[in-house]
């Protein structure tokens, strides 16, 4: 391999549109999986992508993520067409957390989050390898299994091992993919309150989740997926109410208001 | 910030040093110099003993570091017969271990091996109907060049095989090595059927792999093709041990995944298939070699590249040492040796790998 130069990619400024999709149209195997995705995202926020079972989330965090190039529509990282990013260097700019996370072989917790370091490999900031790591381990909540091999932990905690390599990649973008599917209570809101932090820090976080009550809690903007097409974007508030989201989950739903906190919950009309 | 420049290195310091890797430094220490030693050993031990130290002396005066010559007898069975074969069978084992190694690691699985997916098989085909159909427009070489070729053949025709949408299932991967095997078992049937009872002798001979046809010739033959390999795939050591992830991650870390999975299906094409022409079919030493070495100083590919390279060397010059020792006078077939200790062990890893795993995928 030849030594090669990379450029390390400037902080973006708080409120700069990191990314942004317009009209995505994707088919695969025949299926129409996106039918005029629209969804950006800005550093500073989360963002939370929101749907039915089949909506297009992950195929749309794909199409975003730059593995699928879109058949219709554009997609702008950062102002730059996504698809004129090289490999390497999109891994500089954005880091995706899948839903489920495997590993061929048996490396250690601590190897497997030092991993989302490579990309900085030979650049100046791989001399914060060593805090990266540290920092992600530590906000995951698993710096105590660190001597342990990956292979031998639980779902909850692959999956919080998994984050820790993500945030340890230090992207300004955070693509993530359901990160809570697989964690207990405490953990699902510890994951988020880190995506949070993330956005506080400057970056752009979006979020695939199922739990609408904790997008109402944590996300700044929730973008509302059906059938492959985007059918709301907006604030919490806007977005997050009864008739829309009954219709969309094609469930009655009703959104009340905390007694205390007065942040809205979402819950299916159950009896 | 400000956007800064830098220059990326082959190799990245590592910068934590967690307990495996002293025992990798260890391990390699160890197996370097257990290398050397029965490297040593097998060029003195035979029906004519050469003390280690009269080796010494003849390598030193050849080199010019003093030492001196030794009769003409000695000196001749030491660098016409003895030398030669060690060096080959460190070559022939480096490339196997490192291929092996390379598999694994490229596959994702621990029971991926270039015999398992039929290269040897593939390599035989290509020897035995040279020697069948009475080849011999490159010489003394026709058989070599053909294992060679049809070697190569079988590594991309299996990759391409075993893939579909861009990813490469096990039990694809085993099946198709089943029916590679197959096919190239009936290919093998058909020439034998045709061949005369001299050329049957000769198949057999070689199929059952034997480095006693060793010469310089041979280890020249071979030293390009695993010293490309051997240099190629430490380089890919840190994108492989990503790849460990998935596919999908590796690349989302920055990883050309089906560039790097191209070269190294070549590494691995070149070294097994230059094996497998100078020295037969010698199998489970590509299997065993890289998984041991992953169990005792774990999975990251800086150490067991190499270290496999290393474990492989020393595997085949034991075992050469052992299979024209064994039954003096006559002389034990390499591969078989390898085999009978060989696939004991890969049955047992099936056992374990399918119980760690509570099935196949």
């Amino acid at each position: 391999m030849r030594p090669r130069t990379r450029q390390i990619p400037e902080r973006p400024s708080l409120g700069e549109e990191l990314l942004s999709a317009k009209a995505v149209r994707l088919t695969l195997g025949g299926r129409e999986l996106l039918s005029g995705a629209d969804v950006s995202v800005r550093s500073g926020e989360v963002l939370a992508l929101l749907g039915p079972n089949g909506a297009g989330k992950s195929t749309l965090l794909s199409v975003l993520a730059g593995d699928l190039p879109p058949a219709a529509g554009t997609v702008l990282l950062r102002g730059r067409p996504l698809a004129s990013y090289g490999t390497a260097e999109l891994a500089l700019h954005r880091a995706l957390l899948p839903q489920s996370s495997a590993l061929s072989f048996p490396f250690e917790v601590g190897e497997v989050v030092r991993m989302g370091r490579a990309p900085w490999a030979g650049t100046a900031a791989a001399a914060q390898d060593g805090p990266a790591v540290a920092e992600a381990m530590a906000a995951t909540d698993c710096a105590r299994f660190a001597g342990r091999p990956f292979t031998a932990l639980s779902g909850g905690e692959r999956a919080r091992v998994a984050l820790a390599r993500v945030l340890a990649q230090r992207t300004p973008l955070l693509l993530l993919d359901e990160p809570t599917a697989a964690l207990d209570l405490r953990h699902q809101e510890l994951v988020l309150r880190v995506a949070r932090e993330r956005a506080a820090a400057g970056d752009a976080v979006v979020v695939v989740l199922h739990d609408l009550s904790l997008a109402a809690a944590y996300a700044d903007r929730v973008v509302l997926l059906a059938d492959g097409a985007t059918v709301a974007d907006g604030p919490v508030a806007g977005v997050l109410r009864g008739p829309l989201l009954s219709e969309v989950y094609g469930h009655p739903v009703e959104v009340l208001a905390h007694p205390r906190t007065g942040s809205p919950l979402v819950l299916p009309v159950r009896g | 910030m400000t956007a800064t420049t830098a220059v990326e290195p082959g190799t990245a310091a590592p910068s934590a040093a967690p307990p495996r890797r002293s025992r990798a430094a260890l391990l390699t220490t160890g197996l370097a110099v257990a290398l050397v030693l029965s490297a040593l050993l097998a060029a003195g031990v035979g029906a004519y003993r050469i003390p280690t130290g009269d080796i010494l002396a003849s390598a030193g005066h050849r080199l010019g570091l003093g030492g001196h010559p030794l009769g003409r007898v000695p000196e001749s069975v030491l660098w016409n017969v003895r030398l030669p074969r060690v060096v080959l069978a460190l070559l022939v084992g480096a490339s196997l271990g490192c291929a092996g190694a390379l598999m694994q690691g490229m596959f994702g699985n621990p029971l991926a091996e270039p015999g398992v997916i039929g290269v040897s098989s593939g390599g035989a085909v290509g020897a035995v109907g040279c020697i069948v159909l009475g080849l011999d427009s490159l010489g003394s070489w026709t058989v070599t060049v053909f294992a060679f070729a049809t070697g190569l053949l079988t590594v991309f025709a299996v990759y391409a095989m075993s893939r579909s949408g861009g990813r490469t299932e096990v039990v694809t991967l085993v099946l198709t090595g089943v029916a590679v095997n197959a096919f190239c078992g009936a290919l093998i049937g058909v020439f034998l059927f045709t061949a005369d009872s001299a050329a049957i002798n000769q198949v057999t001979f070689w199929q059952l792999g034997s480095l006693s046809q060793a010469t310089w010739g041979k280890v020249l033959g071979v030293l390009p093709f695993a010293l490309v390999g051997l240099v190629v795939a430490p380089l890919h050591a840190r994108k492989l041990d990503l790849l460990a992830l998935g596919e999908r991650p590796a690349r989302h870390l920055g990883v050309d995944v089906e560039r790097m999975r191209l070269v190294l299906i070549t590494v691995v094409a070149l070294l097994t298939a230059a094996a497998v022409a100078v020295s037969g079919i010698i199998g489970f030493v590509g299997l065993v070699v890289p998984h041991l070495l992953r169990m005792a100083a774990g999975p990251g590919h800086r150490f067991l590249l190499p270290g496999s390279a290393l474990g492989g060397a020393l595997v085949l010059v034991a075992g050469d040492l052992a299979a024209r020792t064994l039954a003096q006078p006559a002389e034990l077939p390499l591969g078989v040796l390898t085999a009978l200790i060989g696939s004991p062990f890969f049955f047992w890893l099936l056992r374990r790998t399918r119980t760690k795993q509570g099935g196949w995928a």
